[in-house]
């Protein structure tokens, strides 16, 4: 069968799985959008209001159901505003390809409109990317190209795709989906290695990021725990992958996590990472971080191993398998000592926890968690709301927690919650600031178009609250270029677009407003005031390790 | 500080080389040396990085060169294991008052003239690069005009390729 390029393009995508897509049109991608109307009714496009949207929303895709989410763009500004998408899918390993049209082959090089050299600008951004010089490896190298995005590590993968190779005519033919490249466990000999350092471990603390939900490792880890007694603590990309209220799990470590977490992490004679990459947010300042404790870390990328800290049992594979070989070489044991000491730990948390009463973040978003079900998508934008969020949700399954936690994108979550609704059809919570929601609320046109039942909550202090708390805390109230004093009318904004809003400046006007909200056909937002010198606490002086945690206001 | 010496086999394709240097770029690894050439297999080019850092840095850099897709295979030389040369051309001042010193010089280091004229004289060394470091450093005596060198190329001893090597 001889299709041109375009037809290809799009066949590949129906032949790998892809049932829904993400972009915008444009000159030198136009016979793609050509192929998407003549496929529509095997393959969706969602047409967003503006590239990075459609990137977010191929991630939240992604991230919502563990598939490939891909993202269609013209050349020129086109590509470059995919950027900032493709870089926040890059620091969270998230599997995504990103299909670019570019000028023909015959005028690369010459500068002419709408051309950009995108395998360059993404170059450090993508896991790798093609530039297809010729029809005849178009097919293939869209296969490779989801291959890579989902083999090991996950990551994006960019295809660019001149628009001669687009209108050229080639012998295609259809085959199944690719597989990830094969999985392997670690060599046995190392797992002993490992096995015996986290046998003879008093105080075992095991850590994890991403990588057990990309390995589905959950099962293994939790058997693991149990057998060594040992608490658990996740880093941002590791929420969702345990209840919130299983016994055993200390919540989010690091710098701004729960304090029994980041505390018992750094009292532990041994960490076990998994699927973890040790973040400055996690460590602190990384050369005082846990000096004289053993380190076994498991990881499929082994660049990953000795980065950040060193570890003195370093395993590239995959987390399952070799969880799998490691747990029958584990000794079980009780630690009551070591269980004490957390349990301490976590009263003296309870005592340092946020207790008053009224329209505080924390319980803002405790009576949110009363409308979420054990499928609902919560996703964050980035800033003072996405840490309440990661530290106040109550998540019940895989998938649930949708943030940039790498890359940190402010602008990341509505583009984002269009993603995960089309991937699961579940009703999104957008927990948002007034900051990240006005980098991005351009999007309303498009959960407005497909009546996308998200519920949008903006937490309104009218400052840029991350910096400001920065400002305060570290440069003597300087307020500088933090507050914001807009006069935007989110509920009249969202009238505008098409979607419903309401103003809620009370617990029980929220708890009204929530139930209007999951009740609504179509976006909903909640603009909710909070106070402007409200605190992301615990934090970290910028330099400190996480022995020096600030936990109080006037610290 | 130690000198490492480390040989990659990638895709003969544009663009491989840019993919390799912008990764050493991106995470500041210091390159004092970086050769590439064709290879037996037009499919395939050889990269020789020699640089200088700590046994995990250079643990980092191996581990960063194997996630690039278009990397084949990596080999680690060292002197013992491997024979490693580098060719330079020096040019320097053709006086009367240092001539008998460079002649010299040149013989005692092997040394080849390839170009002689009034003012200047060319030197071709072939060695190792610490050789090479030692030729430069006598000839820092005279006037040095110019010098070109082609950094390290490197191959493993006996049989063995670097094909064979087989990832991690």
């Amino acid at each position: 069968m001889f299709l041109t390029g375009a037809d290809i393009i799009i066949k590949v995508l129906i032949e790998q799985e892809c049932d829904v897509v993400f972009g915008y049109p444009g000159g030198q991608i136009i016979d793609v959008y050509d192929s998407l109307y003549k496929y529509q009714n095997e393959i969706k496009h969602i047409l967003t209001a503006h590239e990075q949207g459609a990137a977010h929303a191929a991630d939240g895709y992604a991230r919502a159901t563990g598939k490939v989410g891909v993202v269609i763009s013209t050349s020129g500004p086109g590509a470059t505003n995919l950027v900032t998408g493709i870089a926040t899918a890059h620091l969270d390993s998230i599997p995504m390809v990103a299909i670019c049209g570019n000028v023909p082959t015959s005028q690369i090089g010459t500068d002419s409109f709408q051309e950009i050299d995108i395998t360059g600008i993404t170059l450090p951004i993508t896991k790798h990317n093609y530039f297809v010089g010729s029809v005849e490896s178009l097919a293939d190298t869209l296969r490779e190209a989801f291959k890579l995005a989902k083999s090991g590590r996950p990551g994006p993968v960019l295809v660019d795709v001149p628009k001669d190779v687009q209108t050229a005519l080639c012998k295609y033919e259809p085959l199944p989906a690719v597989k990830p490249f094969e999985k392997f466990a670690a060599k046995d000999i190392r797992i002993e290695q490992a096995s015996d350092c986290i046998n003879n471990a008093k105080r075992p603390f095991i850590y994890f990021g991403g990588g057990v939900l990309s390995s589905d490792a959950k099962e293994e880890m939790l058997e693991l725990a149990e057998k060594i007694d040992a608490p658990i603590g996740c880093s941002m990309m590791g929420l969702s992958v345990l209840p919130t209220d299983h016994p055993r799990f200390l919540g989010m470590q690091g710098m701004h996590g729960h304090y029994a977490c980041t505390t018992s992490m750094n009292e532990a004679d041994c960490i076990i990472a998994l699927g973890a990459r040790f973040n400055d947010r996690v460590t602190g300042n990384r050369h005082k971080f846990a000096p004289r404790i053993d380190i076994v870390h498991i990881d499929i990328d082994g660049s990953e191993l000795s980065k950040n800290v060193n570890a003195v049992h370093g395993l590239r594979a995959d987390l399952k398998l070799t969880l799998q070989k490691l747990l029958p070489l584990i000794k079980e044991s009780k630690k009551p000592r070591w269980q004490s000491r957390i349990d301490d730990l976590k009263a003296e948390e309870e005592l340092l926890r946020d207790k008053r009463e009224g329209l505080t973040p924390q319980n803002a978003i405790k009576v949110i968690n009363k409308h979420l079900t054990e499928n609902t998508p919560v996703v964050t934008d980035v800033g003072q709301h996405q840490v309440w969020t990661a530290q106040n949700v109550f998540l019940k399954k895989p998938r649930t927690f949708i943030s940039s936690g790498g890359l940190g994108t402010m602008g990341f979550g509505l583009g984002a919650s269009i993603g995960a609704y089309f991937g699961t059809k579940e009703r999104p919570v957008l927990i948002t600031g007034d900051g990240s929601f006005g980098m991005s609320l351009t999007e309303l046109a498009t959960a407005v178009k497909h009546q996308i039942p998200v519920v949008i909550f903006i937490m309104n202090n009218g400052v840029l609250g991350m910096v400001r708390q920065m400002q305060t805390m570290f440069f003597d109230k300087h307020y500088s270029n933090t507050t914001l004093e807009r006069k935007t009318d989110f509920v009249a904004l969202a009238n505008a677009f098409g979607a419903e809003g309401i103003s809620v400046s009370s617990l029980d006007d929220l708890e009204k407003a929530l139930s209007l909200g999951f009740k609504a056909k179509g976006p909903f937002i909640i603009d909710c005031s909070i106070g402007k010198d409200e605190l992301v606490l615990p934090t970290l002086a910028p330099g400190d390790s996480v022995g020096d945690i600030i936990v109080k206001a006037d610290e | 500080m130690n000198r490492y010496t480390v040989a990659v086999l990638v895709n003969n394709q544009f663009g491989v080389l840019n993919r390799v240097v912008s990764m050493f770029r991106r995470r500041q690894f210091n390159i004092n040396a970086l050769t590439v050439s064709e290879t037996e297999s037009s499919d395939l080019s050889r990269i020789t990085v020699v640089f200088e850092g700590e046994e995990n840095i250079k643990q980092q850099l191996i581990n960063q060169l194997y996630k690039l897709p278009v990397v084949h295979s990596i080999s680690e030389m060292n002197g013992d294991n491997s024979i490693n040369r580098e060719l330079l051309l020096i040019k320097v001042k053709n006086e009367a008052s240092t001539r008998d010193e460079i002649k010299s010089a040149a013989e005692a280091f092997g040394a080849l003239y390839v170009d002689y004229c009034k003012d200047s004289v060319m030197l071709q060394l072939t060695g190792e690069s610490r050789q090479i470091d030692d030729f430069i450093n006598l000839c820092k005596d005279y006037t040095i005009l110019e010098i070109c060198r082609t950094g390290s190329v490197s191959l493993e001893k006996g049989s063995t390729t670097i094909r064979n090597v087989t990832n991690f």
